[in-house]
């Protein structure tokens, strides 16, 4: 049952990405985005992190790929982007080139590590990264041996937010930090600025040195 | 057949390679940040992989918190996207070269 799931999900996951890069649209881009979130959610539920998976959906299908359809139809960039001309000779084939290269090395290098741990290395490597994390998560320890308060089957909420709000509760209010740091950034930039703003210079010619206007990006500045 | 955690791993290592390469195709600004996430989903279902196959919960926080930086950083960079085409409709990544200080 969870192969078949996996199956799925899997399979609509790569859709959805191939969809993303390939899409000339990019609202449909967007639109592929959520498909595959979708599918890497349902794998989260198949593995049993279920808390993930709804934050999966909320956060990612529901707030940032909405913030991207936004700032689409904001912009009115909604046309679609021309695929003929490639501004950099062979730069598909190259990155192609080089996808293929990340895949083929991350394949390799899962299989040698899995090969170490069908050899009977996996309670090692467990045991380090403990220690490399260094974290006594007693309360979670506790939770799995004795299975107390019948959590056997209940999904891992519980064990999530106490070490969160205990052993990286610091982390925590980094975050908070971080995300208010990011509003008023965010806040900050896409202020309208007084004035008129001249228009960002075109481009010259790429091997006519630098940009000759440069009056017109000292108001780049007022933002 | 058995489904073990090296499907899911070799299933986010595809994901993350078509992000890279998504990322390096594409020319459209907001296109590139949507590859960016797709490869940071990937990572994310890495951790939870790793999470569940270890049983240890270190995984699955560590997955919180990629999404929390991903959100912020899905602003500020939606935000800059929009202060510069405002200025210029129709921008790629190849107009930004412009911002050379």
């Amino acid at each position: 049952m969870e192969l078949v799931v996996f199956l799925i999900a899997g399979a609509l996951a790569i859709i959805g990405a191939l969809g993303l890069i390939l899409f000339r649209h990019p609202v449909h881009s967007a639109l592929s985005l959520v498909l595959s979130l979708f599918a890497v959610a349902v794998l989260f539920v198949n593995q049993d992190a279920q808390f993930l998976a709804a934050v999966q959906v909320i956060v990612y299908a529901g707030a940032i790929v909405v913030l991207f359809l936004f700032v689409i139809m904001l912009l009115g960039v909604d046309k679609a982007e021309n695929l003929s001309v490639e501004p950099i000779a062979g730069q598909r084939l190259i990155a192609v080139g080089i996808g293929i290269a990340i895949l083929a090395l991350s394949v390799f290098f899962i299989f040698s590590v899995s090969g170490n741990a069908a050899t009977g290395q996996e309670s090692v490597t467990a045991e380090k990264v403990d220690s490399i994390t260094g974290t006594t998560t007693s309360a979670t320890e506790a939770l799995g041996d004795d299975q107390v308060d019948g959590t056997e089957d209940a999904p891992n909420i519980d064990q999530l937010g106490r070490s969160l709000f205990t052993d990286y509760v610091f982390a925590f209010e980094v975050t908070a930090l971080l995300l208010t740091i990011a509003v008023v950034g965010a806040v900050l930039l896409a202020r309208k600025p007084k004035g008129e703003l001249a228009p960002l210079p075109t481009i010259p010619d790429r091997n006519a040195g630098p940009v000759p206007e440069l009056d017109a990006l000292e108001t780049l500045g007022d933002t | 057949m058995e489904l073990t955690s090296t499907w899911y791993l070799v299933l986010a290592a595809i994901l993350f390679a078509l992000g890279a390469t998504g990322l390096l195709v594409r020319r459209n600004p907001l296109i590139m940040f949507m590859c960016v996430e797709l490869m940071l989903n990937a990572v994310n279902l890495t951790f939870v992989t790793f999470g569940n196959d270890l049983n240890d919960l270190g995984g699955e926080l560590s997955v919180f918190f990629v999404l929390v930086v991903a959100a912020a950083e899905v602003v500020i960079g939606l935000a800059i996207i929009v202060a510069i085409m405002r200025r210029r409709n129709e921008a790629t990544a190849d107009d930004l070269s412009v911002l050379r200080g």
